[in-house]
């Protein structure tokens, strides 16, 4: 089977200017989604009570929210979670009572309406936990943020780590948007899923950057330009096919992991998805943009090279 | 060329069969089981236990099916949960012959069936994260501000004493925050005090300022024992909340430090977190001072006078209030066990305390400078001081054990015993995180997480297969080699398994199988160009190798943030990705090379390679041969 009969190169760069301009305007989008709307942080980030109920029939909302209230909790979130039988439940960190008293109290209405609703799971967290875990995020974000860009660095040049870490970190922006727009619940394992995405689509940049440097290597009249289509076109069967086997892995979870994994997933699915945009359209293109050339990355031949054809670098393209 | 050394093959023999004895442990499930463990620390769990438990399983007439000592903790397997209930009462009748004041803490629990020629080889299962069999979890912080200041209160008694002792003349002592002020009036004694403190003190920097005719020396720990402080206050609670937790008969408890002044508690399989909860959040400090007999504390006490300087009033059990001094002459800290018990010659109810070798030397000189006076001692709980007891001191105790007698009943003398042992806490702690997952739940999410690693494998499997043929099928064989090492890694480390685990273990696989995919369109992409089979092959893999390597390292670099910056189930999430990245360079590169190897590599005349349609457009075979004279 093969699913990429490309007769020849797809001149990606052509258009590369299209492709910046619909990223800077996702980007953009997302950006604003995230200072309109915020991102909807679960308990770990902000600090309460969490408690998961299940009942033993679907239950309507409504009276369990009027119920709660009535306990004279304020700011109280009840959603379903997984099926209509399990009620999640969101409390801030009330003064004067105690988390246990707190989902004890709330334990002890809910079984007034249904005497077999069992507490499946509780969480409390103090607040200053909360804004630890934030400052951790981050420090781990600009960790590898930072790590990734020496590493890139170093096997290639600074031109190739930037176009590739702004590329990723589009993508990690355009999830966030995503969670931020649709107020999806932003948890610790979303923030594992986004960093593991900024680690994975990295990846895509660096197939995509070592077929770079292997093509400047083998055919030396080729431009830049022409170059960077090849090594994309080349490659792209196998970008597709690797985040494919990804996704049928990130699917699985999604449909069989549950509530627990469903954010989880979803945000892997969407950086997957756009981790192939990004380090094809975005990371070639400015690495493009910021002038790569042959030099840069084979110092050694450059002199044969230009003793070989000091005139026209371009004139033994073959596409 | 597509040959393995011998050693290499071996390597991929034993990688192989280590793995899967390593991961053997994980199939045999769990089986009921009885743990017994000293509830005291004074008691051991030995052979002579072990003999007793098995003559009253014996008499019981209960079969066991295996019985393991170790770790100063016996454990009895069972068959069935029935026998397990059955066994649990026989055993509690025959070790706790006391009821009430139990020697050995008889707990259920469930043990892995893993059979003994697998455990000799220290072959165990992965250890389940409380997400994944429910219990209780909690993070506690240590108050260490508190811990500092009443080292600082500690240190000013102690040097008042020595300034006594030394007749050095000051113009008072006292704790200021963490500081400790003097006054002195003349520069000699203040010299001689900076001296002595030099001397005797060496955890205490000294500034001396001159203060208008005065002179002030400020003492403050150095940070380097305010380190060892809060170290010891930490060291302290946690073998608190040990005894504490012991109470709860919890079977595999545990408690840790986690970063400098928290401690996590996990407890698999309670489900009572009231009571566990109140176990352990008696956030309680406990403190012996003299009661001060002046007749202004007279009048003060009963409520017509003010509280004289230096002294404090607080109310006891009954409501009586009490006026004691606010200098510690000890704390918690020196104060190693509380029982319960009888006085030798009255036969009253008693508690009998015992002291550390510092306690006890304080405690001798206090008392034998007291003699006649009364003596109190306070337990702090979340702020709030109460008097315990305020005993008159009869005589000069030494040795470090001290009674505290008259006019209490058993219960109170067990209720005060319980509460000076709960008020051991060198600094107070406040629960700042708690989660509890129920059984069920815990359940569901192992089920889950399989489901989850089970059908994307099989689907990743399936679409290799079909694609690349036989490149496929070796590359699915090698994805669940990468499976099979990861759970192995897992179980020899002991790594707590989480949900977030399992699904770092999807994610991994589905990340890993883009080495073979990477292998096989390079392979396919050779052979498209116009090399022989062979050299397809070789150059596939040698190509592909550096762009794995590259792509590997940059995802373990967000891999390695995570584990570091992680805490809880980002960190669960972050050592099965690592691991899994490991491995994958593994599996799919060396041992794929491998199983390739024994198939082509023997075939000197390979026309054909199994790796799906190798397709070529006609023009694309010239433009090869056109750039390959190029190169």
């Amino acid at each position: 089977m093969e699913f990429f009969k490309i007769k020849r190169d797809i001149p990606f760069m052509r258009h590369a200017l299209i492709f910046n301009a619909v990223s800077f305007i996702t980007f953009f989008a997302a950006v604003f989604f995230l200072f309109s709307r915020g991102l909807h942080l679960s308990v770990e980030f902000t600090g309460g009570t969490l408690m998961e109920v299940s009942f033993s029939q679907p239950v309507a909302l409504d009276p369990v929210r009027a119920r709660i209230a009535a306990l004279g909790y304020t700011d109280v979130q009840v959603q379903n979670f997984g099926s209509a039988r399990d009620v999640l439940i969101r409390m801030p960190a009330a003064k004067g009572s105690t988390a246990t008293e707190q989902s004890e109290r709330v334990m002890a209405t809910l079984k007034e309406t249904d005497a077999q609703a069992e507490l499946k799971r509780t969480e409390f967290v103090g607040p200053q936990v909360g804004d630890e875990l934030a400052i951790d995020g981050l420090k781990a974000l600009a960790f590898v943020v930072v790590g990734i860009m020496i590493y890139l660095a170093i096997r290639f040049e600074w031109k190739y780590a930037v176009a590739g870490i702004i590329a990723n970190l589009h993508d990690v922006i355009i999830i966030l948007g995503f969670f931020a727009y649709f107020q999806w619940e932003f948890s610790l394992p979303v923030l594992a899923a986004v960093l593991a995405v900024l680690g994975y689509s990295v990846n895509e940049s660096v197939v995509i950057f070592d077929r770079v440097r292997e093509n400047f290597r083998r055919f030396r009249k080729m431009s830049t330009v022409e170059i960077i289509d090849n090594a994309i076109t080349s490659t792209i069967s196998r970008t597709i096919i690797t985040h494919g086997s990804t996704q049928l892995m990130v699917l699985s979870m999604l449909l069989f992991g549950g509530a627990t994994l469903h954010y989880f997933a979803l945000a892997l699915t969407i950086g997957i998805l756009f981790g192939i945009y990004s380090s094809v359209f975005v990371a070639a293109a400015i690495a493009m943009w910021l002038g790569i050339k042959r030099e840069d990355l084979i110092k050694q031949v450059k002199k044969d090279d230009l003793e070989e054809d000091p005139n026209d670098p371009n004139s033994g393209a073959m596409v | 060329m597509n040959r393995y050394a011998v050693w290499k093959y071996l390597v991929i023999l034993i990688a192989v069969l280590l793995g899967s004895v390593y991961t053997l442990p994980n199939f045999f499930g769990e089986a009921p089981a009885v743990q017994v463990s000293p509830g005291r620390a004074s008691v051991k769990v030995d052979l002579g236990v072990q003999a007793k438990v098995e003559e009253a399983l014996k008499t019981a007439g209960l079969t066991v099916s295996m019985l393991t000592l170790e770790n100063n903790s016996l454990k009895v397997r069972f068959e069935t949960t029935d026998q397990q209930l059955k066994a649990k009462d026989a055993i509690q009748r025959t070790l706790n012959t006391e009821a009430d004041n139990p020697s050995y803490i008889v707990a259920l629990n469930l043990i892995a069936r893993t059979p003994s020629w697998l455990s000799s080889l220290h072959a165990a299962p992965m250890y389940l994260g409380l997400d994944l069999r429910g219990g209780v979890h909690f993070m506690l912080q240590v108050d260490m501000q508190a811990a500092l200041s009443k080292k600082a209160e500690s240190l000013a008694g102690d040097l008042r004493t020595l300034m006594r002792e030394k007749n050095i003349r000051h113009g008072g002592i006292s704790r200021n925050g963490q500081q400790i002020d003097i006054v002195f009036r003349e520069q000699a004694s203040a010299d001689a005090a900076a001296i002595l403190l030099r001397d005797q003190f060496p955890d205490l920097m000294t500034t001396l300022t001159p203060q208008g005719s005065d002179m002030l020396l400020n003492a403050k720990l150095k940070p380097e024992a305010g380190r060892l402080v809060q170290d010891q206050a930490l060291k302290q609670n946690i073998t608190t909340l040990h005894n504490r937790i012991n109470e709860l008969g919890v079977a595999e408890p545990v408690i840790q430090q986690q970063g400098l002044d928290r401690i996590v508690v996990q407890l698999p399989g309670v489900q009572d977190t009231a009571k566990a909860k109140d176990i352990l959040g008696r956030t309680a400090t406990l403190e012996i001072r003299m009661v001060d007999e002046s007749s202004e504390a007279r009048m003060a006490e009963t409520g017509n006078g003010v509280v004289p300087f230096g002294a404090e009033k607080y109310l006891d059990r009954n409501g009586q209030a009490v006026v004691v001094k606010k200098q510690v002459m000890l704390t918690g800290e020196n104060l190693t066990d509380a029982q319960p018990g009888f006085d030798n010659q009255t036969q009253e109810a008693a508690v009998h305390l015992t002291l550390d070798a510092k306690g006890a030397r304080i405690f001798k000189d206090v008392t034998r400078e007291n003699v006649g006076k009364r003596m109190a001692i306070l337990l702090f709980e979340k702020g709030k001081g109460e008097v315990v007891t305020a005993p008159v001191i009869r005589t000069e105790i030494g040795g470090g054990r001290v009674q505290i007698s008259g006019r209490m009943t058993t219960v109170e003398a067990a209720d005060t015993s319980l509460l000076l042992r709960a008020g051991s806490l060198a600094a107070p702690m406040e629960i700042i995180e708690e989660r509890t997952i129920g059984p069920s739940l815990g359940a569901e999410n192992i089920a889950k997480g399989f489901d989850s690693v089970t059908w994307g494998f099989v689907a990743v499997t399936a679409f290799m297969c079909v694609y690349y043929m036989l490149f496929g099928v070796i590359s699915s064989i090698a994805l669940a080699v990468n499976l099979l090492l990861l759970v192995a890694v897992l179980s020899m480390l002991q790594a707590t398994l989480t949900l977030p685990g399992m699904a770092a273990m999807a994610l991994v696989l589905g990340m890993a199988i883009d080495a073979n995919v990477l292998i096989n369109e390079r392979v396919r992409e050779e052979l498209r160009n116009g090399a022989a089979p062979q050299t397809a092959i070789h150059i596939g893999y040698e190509r592909a190798w550096s762009t794995i390597l590259d792509s590997n390292v940059t995802t373990l670099i967000a891999g390695l943030a995570l584990l570091t910056f992680g805490s809880g189930p980002v960190r669960g999430f972050a050592v099965v990705h690592c691991l899994g990245i490991l491995t994958s360079m593994f599996s799919a590169v060396f041992f794929s090379r491998g199983l390739v190897n024994i198939w082509y590599g023997r075939q000197k005349r390979l026309q054909t390679v199994s790796i799906g349609t190798v397709w070529r457009p006609d023009d694309l075979t010239t433009k090869a041969i056109e750039r390959a004279k190029v190169d």
